[in-house]
Protein backbone atom coordinates (compact mmCIF):
# COMPACT_ATOMS: atom_id res chain seq x y z
CA UNK A 1 0.00 0.00 0.00
CA UNK A 2 2.79 2.42 0.57
CA UNK A 3 4.25 2.18 -2.76
CA UNK A 4 1.19 3.15 -3.87
CA UNK A 5 0.55 5.92 -1.51
CA UNK A 6 4.17 7.01 -2.85
CA UNK A 7 3.38 7.45 -6.59
CA UNK A 8 0.20 9.10 -5.49
CA UNK A 9 2.44 11.65 -3.25
CA UNK A 10 4.70 12.36 -6.26
CA UNK A 11 2.08 12.81 -8.98
CA UNK A 12 0.19 14.82 -6.55
CA UNK A 13 3.08 17.23 -5.93
CA UNK A 14 3.79 17.18 -9.38
CA UNK A 15 0.42 18.35 -10.33
CA UNK A 16 0.65 21.25 -7.80
CA UNK A 17 2.99 22.94 -9.32
CA UNK A 18 1.91 23.50 -12.53
CA UNK A 19 0.56 27.26 -11.60
CA UNK A 20 -0.01 28.54 -14.93
CA UNK A 21 -1.93 25.50 -16.35
CA UNK A 22 -4.64 26.27 -13.30
CA UNK A 23 -4.97 29.97 -13.21
CA UNK A 24 -5.99 29.07 -17.30
CA UNK A 25 -7.90 26.25 -16.61
CA UNK A 26 -10.18 28.35 -13.93
CA UNK A 27 -10.67 31.05 -16.39
CA UNK A 28 -11.92 28.56 -19.63
CA UNK A 29 -14.22 27.15 -16.72
CA UNK A 30 -15.70 30.11 -15.38
CA UNK A 31 -16.38 31.45 -18.69
CA UNK A 32 -18.01 28.21 -19.67
CA UNK A 33 -20.03 27.98 -16.71
CA UNK A 34 -21.54 31.12 -17.45
CA UNK A 35 -21.71 30.46 -20.92
CA UNK A 36 -23.87 27.15 -20.23
CA UNK A 37 -26.01 28.78 -17.76
CA UNK A 38 -27.06 32.13 -19.94
CA UNK A 39 -28.36 29.65 -22.79
CA UNK A 40 -30.75 27.61 -20.69
CA UNK A 41 -31.60 30.49 -19.31
CA UNK A 42 -33.09 30.97 -22.59
CA UNK A 43 -34.59 27.96 -22.67
CA UNK A 44 -35.86 28.29 -19.12
CA UNK A 45 -37.84 31.38 -19.75
CA UNK A 46 -39.73 30.21 -22.34
CA UNK A 47 -41.39 26.88 -20.86
CA UNK A 48 -39.68 26.87 -17.26
CA UNK A 49 -42.30 23.36 -16.63
CA UNK A 50 -40.89 21.46 -19.73
CA UNK A 51 -37.52 21.12 -18.12
CA UNK A 52 -36.62 17.79 -16.00
CA UNK A 53 -34.74 19.90 -13.34
CA UNK A 54 -35.43 23.34 -11.54
CA UNK A 55 -33.32 26.22 -13.18
CA UNK A 56 -31.34 26.29 -9.90
CA UNK A 57 -30.66 22.98 -9.82
CA UNK A 58 -29.64 23.04 -13.51
CA UNK A 59 -26.89 25.93 -12.13
CA UNK A 60 -25.72 23.98 -9.24
CA UNK A 61 -25.19 21.15 -11.94
CA UNK A 62 -23.32 22.86 -14.10
CA UNK A 63 -21.15 24.75 -11.12
CA UNK A 64 -19.99 21.96 -9.98
CA UNK A 65 -19.42 19.63 -13.08
CA UNK A 66 -16.70 22.93 -14.04
CA UNK A 67 -15.19 22.85 -10.49
CA UNK A 68 -14.61 19.12 -10.31
CA UNK A 69 -14.04 18.82 -14.12
CA UNK A 70 -10.48 17.26 -13.40
CA UNK A 71 -12.07 14.55 -11.84
CA UNK A 72 -14.12 13.39 -14.47
CA UNK A 73 -13.08 14.58 -17.57
CA UNK A 74 -11.96 11.42 -20.13
CA UNK A 75 -9.80 13.40 -22.23
CA UNK A 76 -7.66 14.21 -19.40
CA UNK A 77 -5.39 10.72 -19.34
CA UNK A 78 -2.23 10.62 -18.90
CA UNK A 79 -0.58 11.02 -21.27
CA UNK A 80 2.96 10.80 -19.74
CA UNK A 81 1.13 6.76 -19.86
CA UNK A 82 0.77 6.57 -23.36
CA UNK A 83 4.11 7.94 -24.13
CA UNK A 84 5.60 5.64 -22.29
CA UNK A 85 4.24 2.34 -24.20
CA UNK A 86 4.64 4.38 -26.88
CA UNK A 87 8.55 5.19 -26.88
CA UNK A 88 8.99 1.79 -24.68
CA UNK A 89 9.65 3.85 -21.49
CA UNK A 90 6.92 1.26 -20.27
CA UNK A 91 10.59 -1.10 -20.10
CA UNK A 92 11.74 0.72 -17.15
CA UNK A 93 8.34 0.74 -15.27
CA UNK A 94 8.65 -3.22 -15.83
CA UNK A 95 11.39 -3.40 -13.54
CA UNK A 96 9.89 -2.61 -10.71
CA UNK A 97 8.63 -4.78 -8.34
CA UNK A 98 4.61 -3.41 -8.28
CA UNK A 99 1.74 -4.14 -10.32
CA UNK A 100 1.82 -1.98 -13.41
CA UNK A 101 -2.13 -1.28 -13.04
CA UNK A 102 -2.18 -0.62 -9.39
CA UNK A 103 0.49 1.68 -10.14
CA UNK A 104 -1.24 3.55 -12.76
CA UNK A 105 -4.56 3.96 -11.02
CA UNK A 106 -2.78 5.79 -8.26
CA UNK A 107 -0.67 7.94 -10.26
CA UNK A 108 -4.28 9.00 -12.55
CA UNK A 109 -6.33 9.30 -9.17
CA UNK A 110 -3.40 11.40 -8.36
CA UNK A 111 -3.40 13.51 -11.67
CA UNK A 112 -7.26 14.10 -10.76
CA UNK A 113 -7.36 15.34 -7.54
CA UNK A 114 -4.45 17.79 -8.16
CA UNK A 115 -5.52 19.39 -10.73
CA UNK A 116 -8.96 19.46 -8.86
CA UNK A 117 -7.66 20.64 -5.96
CA UNK A 118 -5.94 23.60 -7.40
CA UNK A 119 -8.84 24.08 -9.25
CA UNK A 120 -12.58 23.79 -7.20
CA UNK A 121 -11.99 26.28 -4.39
CA UNK A 122 -11.80 29.59 -6.28
CA UNK A 123 -14.88 27.98 -8.38
CA UNK A 124 -17.29 27.13 -5.92
CA UNK A 125 -16.54 30.29 -3.45
CA UNK A 126 -17.66 32.40 -6.28
CA UNK A 127 -20.51 30.29 -7.54
CA UNK A 128 -21.94 30.21 -4.09
CA UNK A 129 -21.88 34.04 -4.14
CA UNK A 130 -23.65 34.25 -7.11
CA UNK A 131 -27.14 35.77 -6.87
CA UNK A 132 -30.16 32.69 -6.64
CA UNK A 133 -31.08 30.79 -8.83
CA UNK A 134 -27.61 31.61 -10.93
CA UNK A 135 -24.82 30.19 -8.20
CA UNK A 136 -24.83 26.92 -6.46
CA UNK A 137 -27.30 26.41 -3.94
CA UNK A 138 -26.54 24.77 -0.66
CA UNK A 139 -27.57 21.35 -0.85
CA UNK A 140 -30.69 19.93 -0.05
CA UNK A 141 -30.27 18.35 3.14
CA UNK A 142 -26.88 17.17 5.35
CA UNK A 143 -27.66 13.33 3.99
CA UNK A 144 -27.45 14.39 0.32
CA UNK A 145 -24.39 16.27 1.01
CA UNK A 146 -22.61 12.95 2.59
CA UNK A 147 -24.41 11.26 -0.91
CA UNK A 148 -23.06 13.74 -2.70
CA UNK A 149 -19.33 13.06 -1.26
CA UNK A 150 -19.42 9.47 -1.23
CA UNK A 151 -21.13 9.18 -4.99
CA UNK A 152 -18.15 12.25 -5.69
CA UNK A 153 -15.13 9.31 -4.52
CA UNK A 154 -16.87 6.09 -6.57
CA UNK A 155 -17.35 8.17 -9.62
CA UNK A 156 -14.02 9.40 -9.33
CA UNK A 157 -12.92 5.75 -9.46
CA UNK A 158 -15.31 4.61 -12.34
CA UNK A 159 -13.85 7.33 -14.76
CA UNK A 160 -10.04 6.36 -13.58
CA UNK A 161 -11.30 2.26 -13.85
CA UNK A 162 -12.67 3.07 -17.24
CA UNK A 163 -9.24 5.22 -18.34
CA UNK A 164 -7.17 2.13 -17.31
CA UNK A 165 -9.22 0.02 -19.66
CA UNK A 166 -8.10 2.74 -22.41
CA UNK A 167 -4.35 2.32 -21.23
CA UNK A 168 -4.64 -1.25 -21.25
CA UNK A 169 -5.81 -1.27 -24.86
CA UNK A 170 -3.30 0.82 -26.20
CA UNK A 171 -0.52 -1.64 -25.21
CA UNK A 172 -2.11 -4.12 -28.17
CA UNK A 173 -1.91 -1.23 -30.49
CA UNK A 174 0.60 0.95 -32.22
CA UNK A 175 -1.13 4.22 -31.22
CA UNK A 176 -3.80 5.41 -28.99
CA UNK A 177 -5.16 8.40 -30.96
CA UNK A 178 -7.97 6.21 -32.10
CA UNK A 179 -9.68 4.91 -29.46
CA UNK A 180 -9.06 8.10 -27.29
CA UNK A 181 -11.23 9.76 -29.78
CA UNK A 182 -14.14 7.26 -29.58
CA UNK A 183 -14.15 6.86 -26.03
CA UNK A 184 -13.58 10.11 -25.23
CA UNK A 185 -16.56 11.39 -27.30
CA UNK A 186 -18.75 8.54 -25.89
CA UNK A 187 -18.02 9.26 -22.44
CA UNK A 188 -18.71 13.71 -23.15
CA UNK A 189 -22.32 12.52 -24.37
CA UNK A 190 -23.25 9.51 -21.88
CA UNK A 191 -21.77 10.95 -18.63
CA UNK A 192 -23.95 13.97 -18.63
CA UNK A 193 -20.96 16.23 -19.29
CA UNK A 194 -22.68 17.85 -22.38
CA UNK A 195 -25.83 18.17 -20.98
CA UNK A 196 -27.52 16.51 -17.98
CA UNK A 197 -28.98 13.00 -17.83
CA UNK A 198 -32.21 13.98 -17.43
CA UNK A 199 -32.65 15.96 -20.64
CA UNK A 200 -32.26 12.77 -22.51
CA UNK A 201 -35.86 11.43 -23.76
CA UNK A 202 -37.20 8.96 -21.10
CA UNK A 203 -36.23 6.04 -23.46
CA UNK A 204 -32.93 6.83 -24.37
CA UNK A 205 -32.53 8.02 -20.55
CA UNK A 206 -33.31 4.67 -19.55
CA UNK A 207 -30.37 3.32 -21.71
CA UNK A 208 -28.23 5.26 -20.43
CA UNK A 209 -28.32 4.85 -17.08
CA UNK A 210 -27.70 1.63 -16.71
CA UNK A 211 -24.29 2.54 -18.63
CA UNK A 212 -21.10 2.79 -16.79
CA UNK A 213 -20.79 6.18 -17.62
CA UNK A 214 -23.92 7.17 -15.61
CA UNK A 215 -21.38 5.77 -13.12
CA UNK A 216 -18.93 8.86 -13.33
CA UNK A 217 -20.49 12.55 -13.20
CA UNK A 218 -23.86 12.18 -13.39
CA UNK A 219 -24.69 10.72 -9.49
CA UNK A 220 -23.40 12.94 -7.54
CA UNK A 221 -24.04 16.25 -9.36
CA UNK A 222 -27.62 15.18 -9.46
CA UNK A 223 -28.07 13.87 -5.84
CA UNK A 224 -26.37 17.06 -4.65
CA UNK A 225 -29.28 19.22 -5.81
CA UNK A 226 -32.07 16.58 -5.34
CA UNK A 227 -33.16 15.51 -8.95
CA UNK A 228 -32.89 11.66 -7.47
CA UNK A 229 -35.45 10.46 -6.06
CA UNK A 230 -34.76 8.11 -2.85
CA UNK A 231 -34.96 4.86 -4.90
CA UNK A 232 -33.22 6.34 -7.98
CA UNK A 233 -30.44 6.98 -5.81
CA UNK A 234 -30.18 3.64 -4.15
CA UNK A 235 -29.65 2.14 -7.75
CA UNK A 236 -27.26 4.53 -8.53
CA UNK A 237 -25.17 3.63 -6.17
CA UNK A 238 -25.02 0.33 -5.92
CA UNK A 239 -24.82 0.57 -10.13
CA UNK A 240 -21.28 2.49 -9.58
CA UNK A 241 -20.34 -0.32 -6.94
CA UNK A 242 -21.19 -2.93 -9.69
CA UNK A 243 -19.03 -0.80 -12.53
CA UNK A 244 -16.20 -0.19 -10.41
CA UNK A 245 -15.89 -3.88 -9.76
CA UNK A 246 -16.26 -4.88 -13.26
CA UNK A 247 -14.28 -1.99 -14.75
CA UNK A 248 -11.34 -2.79 -12.29
CA UNK A 249 -10.96 -6.65 -12.73
CA UNK A 250 -11.82 -6.44 -16.38
CA UNK A 251 -8.78 -3.54 -16.78
CA UNK A 252 -6.37 -5.71 -14.35
CA UNK A 253 -6.66 -9.04 -16.65
CA UNK A 254 -6.61 -6.83 -19.75
CA UNK A 255 -2.98 -5.35 -17.88
CA UNK A 256 -2.00 -9.02 -17.06
CA UNK A 257 -2.39 -9.96 -20.51
CA UNK A 258 -0.91 -7.30 -22.50
CA UNK A 259 1.99 -7.24 -19.83
CA UNK A 260 2.76 -10.71 -21.14
CA UNK A 261 2.36 -9.74 -24.95
CA UNK A 262 4.30 -6.85 -24.37
CA UNK A 263 7.19 -5.92 -27.00
CA UNK A 264 8.85 -3.04 -26.01
CA UNK A 265 8.54 -0.30 -28.90
CA UNK A 266 12.11 1.49 -30.34
CA UNK A 267 14.76 -0.86 -28.99
CA UNK B 1 24.23 -17.23 -10.78
CA UNK B 2 22.75 -16.21 -14.36
CA UNK B 3 21.95 -19.40 -16.90
CA UNK B 4 20.08 -18.69 -20.21
CA UNK B 5 19.91 -22.02 -21.97
CA UNK B 6 18.60 -22.72 -25.89
CA UNK B 7 16.68 -19.38 -25.98
CA UNK B 8 14.96 -18.25 -28.80
CA UNK B 9 12.92 -15.11 -29.37
CA UNK B 10 11.36 -13.69 -32.14
CA UNK B 11 9.44 -10.50 -33.05
CA UNK B 12 6.75 -10.24 -35.90
CA UNK B 13 7.69 -7.06 -37.87
CA UNK B 14 5.29 -5.40 -40.36
CA UNK B 15 7.15 -4.78 -43.50
CA UNK B 16 6.14 -3.06 -46.95
CA UNK B 17 7.69 -1.13 -49.71
CA UNK B 18 8.19 2.58 -50.06
CA UNK B 19 5.32 4.51 -51.52
CA UNK B 20 1.69 5.61 -51.34
CA UNK B 21 0.61 2.73 -53.60
CA UNK B 22 2.49 0.04 -50.99
CA UNK B 23 0.88 1.78 -48.35
CA UNK B 24 -2.29 1.54 -49.46
CA UNK B 25 -1.65 -2.86 -50.29
CA UNK B 26 -0.63 -2.84 -46.82
CA UNK B 27 -3.28 -1.31 -45.53
CA UNK B 28 -5.85 -4.63 -46.89
CA UNK B 29 -3.03 -6.99 -47.01
CA UNK B 30 -0.14 -6.83 -44.11
CA UNK B 31 2.95 -9.05 -44.83
CA UNK B 32 5.14 -9.92 -41.71
CA UNK B 33 8.53 -11.30 -41.45
CA UNK B 34 9.94 -13.42 -38.56
CA UNK B 35 12.91 -11.97 -37.32
CA UNK B 36 15.09 -13.88 -34.82
CA UNK B 37 16.14 -11.89 -32.11
CA UNK B 38 17.60 -14.77 -30.75
CA UNK B 39 18.13 -17.79 -31.53
CA UNK B 40 19.50 -20.92 -29.34
CA UNK B 41 21.93 -18.60 -26.73
CA UNK B 42 23.05 -20.37 -24.26
CA UNK B 43 25.49 -18.97 -20.97
CA UNK B 44 26.27 -19.18 -17.52
CA UNK B 45 27.46 -16.06 -15.64
CA UNK B 46 28.91 -16.49 -12.17
CA UNK B 47 28.03 -14.44 -9.23
CA UNK B 48 30.20 -11.52 -8.94
CA UNK B 49 31.22 -11.41 -12.28
CA UNK B 50 31.68 -8.36 -14.96
CA UNK B 51 30.70 -9.48 -18.74
CA UNK B 52 30.73 -7.33 -21.33
CA UNK B 53 28.29 -8.55 -24.17
CA UNK B 54 28.77 -6.90 -27.49
CA UNK B 55 28.13 -6.90 -30.76
CA UNK B 56 26.39 -4.99 -33.73
CA UNK B 57 23.43 -3.05 -33.99
CA UNK B 58 20.62 -5.89 -34.66
CA UNK B 59 22.19 -8.74 -32.79
CA UNK B 60 20.05 -9.22 -29.79
CA UNK B 61 21.78 -7.95 -26.92
CA UNK B 62 18.98 -5.99 -25.74
CA UNK B 63 16.67 -8.29 -25.83
CA UNK B 64 19.19 -10.36 -23.78
CA UNK B 65 18.83 -7.89 -21.52
CA UNK B 66 15.12 -7.16 -21.17
CA UNK B 67 14.56 -11.18 -20.87
CA UNK B 68 17.03 -11.54 -17.77
CA UNK B 69 15.60 -8.67 -16.50
CA UNK B 70 11.64 -10.13 -16.43
CA UNK B 71 10.41 -7.59 -19.21
CA UNK B 72 9.88 -10.18 -22.61
CA UNK B 73 8.89 -13.55 -22.63
CA UNK B 74 11.33 -15.52 -24.73
CA UNK B 75 9.80 -17.84 -27.04
CA UNK B 76 11.82 -20.99 -25.72
CA UNK B 77 14.22 -21.98 -23.54
CA UNK B 78 15.18 -21.62 -20.32
CA UNK B 79 16.33 -18.66 -17.73
CA UNK B 80 17.49 -18.76 -14.36
CA UNK B 81 18.52 -15.73 -12.50
CA UNK B 82 19.63 -16.70 -8.81
CA UNK B 83 16.99 -19.52 -9.33
CA UNK B 84 13.86 -17.27 -10.31
CA UNK B 85 12.49 -17.44 -13.73
CA UNK B 86 12.64 -13.52 -13.96
CA UNK B 87 9.44 -13.40 -16.84
CA UNK B 88 7.18 -15.66 -14.48
CA UNK B 89 8.00 -14.03 -11.26
CA UNK B 90 8.96 -10.81 -12.17
CA UNK B 91 7.91 -9.00 -9.32
CA UNK B 92 9.81 -11.13 -7.10
CA UNK B 93 12.78 -10.69 -9.65
CA UNK B 94 12.92 -7.47 -10.13
CA UNK B 95 13.22 -6.41 -6.58
CA UNK B 96 16.69 -8.32 -6.68
CA UNK B 97 18.12 -6.65 -10.23
CA UNK B 98 19.06 -2.82 -11.38
CA UNK B 99 18.82 -1.76 -14.81
CA UNK B 100 19.81 1.35 -16.64
CA UNK B 101 18.56 1.83 -20.30
CA UNK B 102 21.02 4.04 -21.39
CA UNK B 103 18.48 5.86 -24.15
CA UNK B 104 15.72 5.65 -21.46
CA UNK B 105 14.94 7.64 -18.59
CA UNK B 106 13.65 6.29 -15.64
CA UNK B 107 13.79 9.60 -13.53
CA UNK B 108 10.37 12.12 -13.29
CA UNK B 109 11.06 15.01 -15.19
CA UNK B 110 9.74 17.76 -14.23
CA UNK B 111 10.60 17.03 -10.16
CA UNK B 112 13.92 17.02 -8.49
CA UNK B 113 16.07 13.75 -9.01
CA UNK B 114 15.66 13.57 -5.03
CA UNK B 115 11.64 13.10 -5.53
CA UNK B 116 12.47 10.01 -7.71
CA UNK B 117 14.94 8.50 -5.56
CA UNK B 118 12.34 8.81 -2.40
CA UNK B 119 9.97 7.21 -4.73
CA UNK B 120 11.91 4.40 -5.23
CA UNK B 121 13.15 4.24 -1.60
CA UNK B 122 9.19 3.47 -0.92
CA UNK B 123 8.87 1.12 -4.02
CA UNK B 124 11.74 -1.32 -3.32
CA UNK B 125 10.71 -0.39 0.75
CA UNK B 126 13.98 0.06 1.77
CA UNK B 127 14.55 0.66 4.73
CA UNK B 128 15.38 4.20 5.84
CA UNK B 129 18.94 3.59 7.26
CA UNK B 130 20.30 1.86 4.05
CA UNK B 131 18.51 4.15 1.99
CA UNK B 132 19.97 7.12 3.70
CA UNK B 133 23.50 5.38 3.20
CA UNK B 134 23.48 4.45 -0.06
CA UNK B 135 22.24 7.69 -1.20
CA UNK B 136 25.21 9.45 0.51
CA UNK B 137 27.66 6.93 -0.94
CA UNK B 138 25.85 6.79 -4.65
CA UNK B 139 26.29 10.93 -4.36
CA UNK B 140 29.78 10.46 -2.51
CA UNK B 141 31.31 7.88 -6.42
CA UNK B 142 29.11 9.96 -8.86
CA UNK B 143 29.27 13.38 -7.57
CA UNK B 144 25.81 14.00 -7.70
CA UNK B 145 25.77 16.95 -4.34
CA UNK B 146 24.38 19.82 -6.90
CA UNK B 147 22.14 17.78 -9.06
CA UNK B 148 19.80 15.97 -6.38
CA UNK B 149 17.59 18.83 -6.07
CA UNK B 150 17.27 20.10 -9.97
CA UNK B 151 14.18 18.79 -11.67
CA UNK B 152 15.41 15.93 -14.26
CA UNK B 153 14.86 18.26 -17.31
CA UNK B 154 17.17 21.02 -16.44
CA UNK B 155 20.11 18.44 -16.65
CA UNK B 156 22.77 17.53 -18.85
CA UNK B 157 22.59 13.90 -20.47
CA UNK B 158 26.32 13.15 -18.40
CA UNK B 159 24.78 14.50 -14.94
CA UNK B 160 20.96 12.94 -15.97
CA UNK B 161 23.04 9.76 -16.54
CA UNK B 162 25.06 9.57 -13.06
CA UNK B 163 21.30 10.49 -11.63
CA UNK B 164 20.20 7.70 -13.72
CA UNK B 165 22.45 4.68 -12.61
CA UNK B 166 22.44 5.78 -8.96
CA UNK B 167 18.84 5.46 -9.18
CA UNK B 168 19.36 2.08 -10.88
CA UNK B 169 21.42 1.07 -7.36
CA UNK B 170 19.55 2.73 -4.72
CA UNK B 171 18.23 -0.43 -3.06
CA UNK B 172 21.62 -2.19 -3.21
CA UNK B 173 20.88 -5.22 -6.43
CA UNK B 174 23.04 -7.93 -6.20
CA UNK B 175 22.89 -8.11 -10.34
CA UNK B 176 23.59 -5.11 -12.69
CA UNK B 177 22.31 -5.11 -15.96
CA UNK B 178 23.79 -1.98 -17.97
CA UNK B 179 22.25 -1.29 -21.41
CA UNK B 180 24.43 0.94 -23.25
CA UNK B 181 25.45 3.10 -19.94
CA UNK B 182 28.19 5.23 -21.52
CA UNK B 183 26.09 6.53 -24.55
CA UNK B 184 26.41 10.17 -25.64
CA UNK B 185 28.70 10.61 -22.44
CA UNK B 186 31.67 12.99 -22.37
CA UNK B 187 35.12 11.58 -21.62
CA UNK B 188 34.57 12.76 -17.37
CA UNK B 189 31.35 11.46 -17.17
CA UNK B 190 32.47 7.90 -19.16
CA UNK B 191 35.14 7.40 -17.07
CA UNK B 192 33.51 8.85 -14.11
CA UNK B 193 30.99 5.81 -14.31
CA UNK B 194 33.30 3.65 -15.29
CA UNK B 195 34.59 3.96 -12.25
CA UNK B 196 32.23 3.86 -10.47
CA UNK B 197 30.62 0.52 -11.96
CA UNK B 198 34.08 -0.74 -10.95
CA UNK B 199 33.95 0.30 -7.26
CA UNK B 200 30.50 -0.83 -6.99
CA UNK B 201 31.55 -4.71 -8.11
CA UNK B 202 34.99 -4.84 -5.55
CA UNK B 203 32.84 -3.21 -2.94
CA UNK B 204 29.71 -5.19 -3.11
CA UNK B 205 30.28 -8.03 -5.56
CA UNK B 206 27.72 -7.08 -8.20
CA UNK B 207 27.24 -8.95 -10.71
CA UNK B 208 27.20 -6.70 -13.84
CA UNK B 209 26.37 -7.10 -17.10
CA UNK B 210 27.09 -4.62 -19.60
CA UNK B 211 26.38 -4.02 -23.44
CA UNK B 212 27.78 -0.91 -24.95
CA UNK B 213 29.38 0.10 -28.32
CA UNK B 214 32.39 1.51 -26.82
CA UNK B 215 35.20 -0.68 -26.55
CA UNK B 216 36.82 1.53 -24.05
CA UNK B 217 34.35 0.39 -21.45
CA UNK B 218 34.92 -3.01 -22.22
CA UNK B 219 38.67 -2.91 -21.81
CA UNK B 220 38.46 -1.01 -18.45
CA UNK B 221 35.58 -3.44 -17.05
CA UNK B 222 34.98 -7.08 -17.97
CA UNK B 223 37.81 -9.40 -17.90
CA UNK B 224 34.92 -11.94 -20.25
CA UNK B 225 33.13 -11.03 -22.93
CA UNK B 226 30.26 -12.57 -25.04
CA UNK B 227 30.35 -11.94 -28.38
CA UNK B 228 26.34 -12.25 -30.11
CA UNK B 229 25.82 -11.30 -33.94
CA UNK B 230 22.16 -12.11 -35.32
CA UNK B 231 20.77 -13.66 -32.14
CA UNK B 232 23.79 -16.19 -31.96
CA UNK B 233 26.43 -16.63 -28.99
CA UNK B 234 29.99 -16.25 -31.56
CA UNK B 235 32.41 -16.23 -28.83
CA UNK B 236 32.53 -16.39 -25.13
CA UNK B 237 36.00 -16.19 -23.66
CA UNK B 238 38.89 -12.80 -22.26
CA UNK B 239 39.14 -10.14 -23.95
CA UNK B 240 42.92 -11.46 -24.17
CA UNK B 241 42.05 -14.50 -26.06
CA UNK B 242 41.11 -12.08 -29.02
CA UNK B 243 43.66 -8.83 -28.89
CA UNK B 244 46.69 -9.84 -31.14
CA UNK B 245 49.75 -8.50 -29.57
CA UNK B 246 49.44 -4.18 -29.37
CA UNK B 247 46.32 -3.90 -31.84
CA UNK B 248 43.98 -1.28 -30.94
CA UNK B 249 40.96 -2.63 -28.86
CA UNK B 250 38.37 -1.10 -31.64
CA UNK B 251 40.22 -2.91 -34.89
CA UNK B 252 40.53 -6.35 -32.86
CA UNK B 253 36.81 -6.02 -32.49
CA UNK B 254 36.12 -4.68 -35.82
CA UNK B 255 38.36 -7.78 -37.05
CA UNK B 256 35.91 -9.82 -35.41
CA UNK B 257 32.98 -8.94 -36.69
CA UNK B 258 34.56 -8.74 -40.46
CA UNK B 259 35.75 -12.44 -39.81
CA UNK B 260 31.99 -13.19 -38.47
CA UNK B 261 30.29 -11.76 -41.51
CA UNK B 262 28.02 -9.64 -38.92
Amino acid sequence: MRKYLAFFRLRFTMGLQYRTAAIAGMTTQFAWGFMQIMIYKAFYETQPDAFPMTFSATTSYIWLQQAFLALFDAWMMETEIFDSILNGNIAYELCRPIRIYNMWFSRSLANRISRAALRCLPILLIAVFLPYPYGISAPVSVIHFMLFSMTLVLGLLVTVAFCMLIYGLTFLTISPQGLRIMFTSMVELFAGAVIPLPFFPEKVQKIMEILPFAAMQNVALRIYSGSMSATEMEKAVLLQVIWLIILTSGGSLLCRYAEKKITVQGG
Amino acid sequence: MITMENVCKSYKVAKRNAGFKAACKAFFHREYEIINALSDVSFTINDGEMVGYIGPNGAGKSSTIKILSGILTPDSGTVLVDGRIPYQDRINHVSNIGVVFGQRSQLWWDVPVIDSFELLRDIYSIPGNLYKNNVEELTELLGLQELLRSPARQLSLGQRMRCEIAASLIHSPKILFLDEPTIGLDAVSKIAVREFIKKQNELHGTTVILTTHDMQDIEALSKRIILVGKGKILLDGSLEEIKKGNANIDETVAELYRSFEI
